[in-house]
């Protein structure tokens, strides 16, 4: 196959990429002048209330909004889910209402008169034994013969319970949006990870045709991967909108934020595996069992990565009267790898084995990237100084105070999505190009306009980047590591072919044909012939009147991006065996993601995965009562992220340059979230001697393992 | 069959509702004066009912007085938000937790959605925005530029106006120093790490910041 003209520059002749850009939104976010959809005052805009169910399942048996329709400032009322609606978990909406100011929204709120009939709920299902009929058994799956591996009178087993809490995504701007009509034209001003996608879904959801449809997002304050779809309250502020005659903002309170809008299914599996004496893996068995509200969950990749050859399991799906599942960053690996990680991490503490030598000992069933992970075990365990402070389970200091290391590692796929980029070149040498995605914070523009001005060989100030509209060329949602590689590419591709455009018009004026420029520093000149180059501006001169106009998009031809990933985390704890306080003395990452466009931004991605890894391993939960069926913690003071003073050092290490830089750009979103839950758990297990079963590991639990191991 | 009953029963908004009335009860003279001062910040005209309607009141916002008409359960960074479009400050917890909210008042770092609007008169109050001067960003937003220390951004403008009070109060601050100071103030993306680094760069512009005693002595 011959090599496309789409590639990225080697190693050696890139000015941009792989080097350390801060990110370009930067001084409008740290100066306060970037707005978010929660910032936007349109003219005469309202402000949208709803009201929310209390009980988690109930049937509403009496509705009368009259009262509410004739309060003060109310302009617009709309009833969501009316009589004879059955609700399926506390915090649904009812009623919305659009006011002047939101004190009316509120004071409307508790005009409404409504009468429900509470059902039966359930909301919590770490013991399996209390689901009853809410309980979906899947059909057992298995591989090789487990029941041999499991009945060699040779083998090495372990056992144990395991298991990942529902958890909130938390975004610190909630869901929602503006909704403004111009006749039959709408505008909406979201929150989302899915500026294009979100045209469909409003069109759709309101019955109107996608051409009278225009979302903008330009800064959005935290997704996760809560934030894809237009949601019910947006066809609702859209509803109010065209009722009151005037703009409707609807966003929601902190308390609906975490109990509908965000929401990571839970999983906890009964595990055993099985070795031969010298560490290699034999058999996996598991039933596991997890929630993600009334529609259940997906079931997790057990056992994760490791393809152990004989297994046996089974997954129970369970609806609860929780708020509905949405994608958190990685969905189901973080479960899946916080429960296998640790069942291994157990069984090579039967062993006697240091858990790196122990997944050294098992490098063949690390699948596709187990050269990868063995350099980053490596890389990691100088990091973390592993061999100075590891030491057998439970063999630590003699103190009250306890110190341990643990280990996990995690996959992720990548590649890119589809989009549209769209370029053009001035005469005058002005750049500008456009595509309606969005940046989540993760410095996708940023690395757009670094691609665009390595490719135009001109520094990143020169050129204008748009993004944040749907009047641009379509995006894709930013899901699931596929931004970068998607507009990373799509933007290559497209300014290649801008590019190629520019050396047809310069050409004759250098004496040389189109394949033999280049575009370096700023000029536009013959290959290997230095003095003979015009600059950027009078190499645009050449255009005349006409602007070039370029278009390409993802996917496309040549090898810019891949997919497959693997990471190596390392956690350093120390626990207070009196309190059963733990303390993050250090995390470490080594992360691959093939071609790192902006070691900063990509750095800050591992960074961040890291801190939230601290939260949903040691603080975060959804607490639902049992009695009442609502969340115990819907705010940000029971419902604990982790502070700048609870995460301790953290080291990230990024594996660049040969054998990584040629997979091309790969996303990187997704893969360092996934393993702090379980390389933290084995930290505490290391630290203490014994298995803290479940996340968090909240000072009760580890008091509570304590004890039992010591009357064991 | 149960009747309405919306959500918890309770919330800031009413909380602060009954603050706001009850302000004009204590100033008619349910308790002595002292404690009406102490309650009011003295900036209110003893005597006065405030609302539940919209009064007038003037707030000086970075340098500049501003008139408006707010009622009195408005807080002070709803007013701020809503009635001025000064947005920098961020709501997001609601109840003073986050500190995505935090604005000077008076020099000193407050939440300001935990603060009424008709008690933040007469004070100096001064918003992220009042923190560059002629265009020119504060040294603390070049640092957070430099070091990442910022990813949706959304936190970004509260932990710029706390670290701004951190550092004047502790002007050379020690890594331990920054992890206790900026406790107020909660990221969710996971942005600390370059929120450290560039506390520590502005605070120590000549060195490496002096360490301080690791936890539990482990490292």
């Amino acid at each position: 196959m011959a090599p496309s003209k789409y590639d990225w520059p080697v190693a050696g002749e890139r000015s941009l990429i792989g080097t350390r850009v801060s990110r370009v939104d930067g001084p409008a976010k740290t100066s306060g002048q970037a707005k978010y959809t929660l910032d936007l005052v349109p003219p005469g805009m309202l402000y949208g209330k709803m009201l929310k169910s209390p009980y988690a399942l109930a049937k509403i048996t009496a509705l009368d909004v009259s009262a509410a329709k004739s309060m003060p400032g109310v302009k617009a009322v709309h009833v969501i889910q009316d009589v004879g609606t059955t609700i399926q978990w506390a915090g649904d909406e009812i009623v919305a209402v659009a006011a002047t100011t939101e004190g009316e929204a509120e004071d409307a709120l508790r005009a409404i008169k409504i009468e429900y009939q509470p059902l039966p709920h359930l909301v919590t299902e770490e013991d399996l034994s209390q689901v009853g009929t809410r309980g979906k058994l899947g059909e057992e799956q298995r591989m090789g013969d487990p029941d041999k591996a499991f009945s060699d009178p040779e083998a090495v087993i372990s056992e144990g319970f395991y298991g990942v809490p529902v958890i909130t995504h938390c975004c610190l701007e909630p869901h929602g949006d503006i909704a403004a009509w111009n006749g039959d034209q709408l505008e909406v001003h979201a929150s989302t990870q899915a500026v294009t996608g979100l045209v469909g879904q409003f069109a759709e959801g309101l019955q109107i045709p996608a051409s009278t449809v225009r979302v903008i997002c330009q800064y959005i304050g935290g997704g996760f991967g809560s934030k894809f779809q237009a949601d019910r309250w947006g066809m609702v502020s859209a509803r109010l909108s065209k009722a009151a005659g005037a703009p409707v903002k609807l966003m929601l309170e902190r308390d609906a934020e975490q109990m509908v809008a965000g929401c990571r299914p839970s999983t906890f599996a009964n595990v055993s595996v099985a070795a031969t004496k010298d560490g290699t893996l034999t058999g996996w068995k598991s039933q596991s069992w997890g929630t993600g509200g009334v529609g259940g969950a997906g079931v997790p990749p057990l056992p994760y990565v490791v393809r152990i050859p004989n297994q046996a399991k089974r997954h129970t799906a369970v609806s609860t009267n929780i708020g509905p599942a949405r994608a958190w960053r990685a969905p189901n690996h973080p479960q899946a790898c916080a429960i296998t990680m640790t069942a291994l991490d157990d069984l090579a503490a039967k062993l006697k084995m240091d858990p790196i030598a122990f997944y050294r000992k098992n490098a063949a069933l690390l699948g596709d990237r187990s050269a990868n992970y063995m350099e980053e075990f490596t890389k990691g365990a100088e990091l973390a100084e592993w061999d100075k402070h590891w030491h057998p389970r439970g063999a630590g200091s003699s103190g009250p105070i306890k110190r341990g290391l643990g280990v996990s590692l995690h996959t992720w796929g990548g590649a890119g999505h589809a989009c549209i980029c769209r370029m053009r070149i001035q005469p005058d040498g002005a750049v500008e190009f456009e595509m309606s995605t969005q940046d989540l914070g993760t410095g996708t523009r940023t690395i757009m306009l670094m691609v665009a001005g390595e490719t135009l060989g001109l520094p990143i100030e020169a050129i204008t980047l748009n993004i944040g509209d749907s009047k641009y060329p379509a995006g894709g949602a930013s899901g699931g590591s596929t931004t970068v590689g998607g507009v990373s590419s799509a933007t290559r591709r497209t300014a290649i072919d801008a590019l190629d455009q520019l050396f047809a018009a310069v050409a004759p004026s250098l004496g040389a044909t189109a394949d033999q420029l280049e575009a370096v520093g700023g000029q536009i000149r013959v290959k290997g012939a230095p003095g003979k180059a015009l600059p950027w501006k009078q190499a645009c001169a050449k255009l005349g009147v006409h602007a070039i106009e370029a278009s390409n998009k993802n996917p496309g031809p040549g090898a810019l991006i891949s997919s497959g990933v693997g990471g190596v985390q390392i956690a350093d704890v120390s626990v207070d065996t009196e309190t059963g306080q733990v303390t993050m003395n250090r995390m470490v990452a080594v992360q691959d993601c093939g071609l790192v466009i902006d070691i900063k931004t990509a750095e800050s991605q591992v960074f961040g995965a890291l801190i939230m890894g601290v939260g949903y391993a040691l603080f975060e939960e959804k607490i639902m009562d049992r009695a009442t069926g609502r969340m115990l913690n819907p705010n940000m003071e029971f419902y604990k992220l982790a502070g700048l003073g609870d995460v301790g050092e953290l080291r990230v290490h990024m594996m660049t340059g040969p054998g990584y830089d040629e997979r091309g750009v790969i996303g990187l979103g997704e893969p360092p979230v996934i393993s702090p839950g379980a390389a933290i758990s084995n930290a505490v297990a290391n630290a203490i001697g014994v298995r803290v079963s479940t996340l968090p590991l909240t000072p009760d639990k580890v008091l509570a393992a304590l004890e039992k191991g010591a009357s064991a | 069959m149960a009747k309405n009953k919306n959500g918890s029963g309770f919330s800031r908004r009413k909380f602060l509702k009954g603050v706001g009335v009850g302000t004009g009860a204590l100033s008619a003279g349910l308790l002595s004066p002292a404690e009406t001062l102490s309650h009011a910040g003295g900036a209110l005209a003893f005597g006065t009912p405030q609302g539940p309607g919209a009064v007038p009141i003037t707030l000086h916002i970075n340098g500049q007085a501003h008139r408006l008409s707010v009622e009195p359960r408005v807080t002070l960074l709803d007013a701020l938000r809503m009635d001025l479009e000064i947005t920098g400050a961020k709501r997001v917890c609601d109840r003073g937790t986050c500190g995505a909210c935090s604005m000077l008042l008076d020099g000193k770092v407050i939440y300001g959605c935990s603060m009424l609007a008709i008690d933040a008169q007469g004070h100096e109050i001064t918003t992220v925005e009042g923190l560059s001067h002629n265009g020119r960003p504060h040294p603390l937003m070049t640092a957070f530029v430099a070091h990442d220390g910022q990813q949706c951004g959304f936190c970004t403008p509260g932990f710029i106006v706390a670290s701004k009070a951190f550092l004047d109060r502790t002007p050379h601050p020690t890594r331990e120093q920054v992890n206790h100071g900026l406790g107020g103030n909660l990221c969710r993306c996971g942005t600390y790490h370059g929120i450290r680094e560039a506390v520590l760069d502005v605070g120590n512009p000549t060195g490496k910041a002096k360490t301080g005693g690791q936890a539990h002595g482990a490292l």
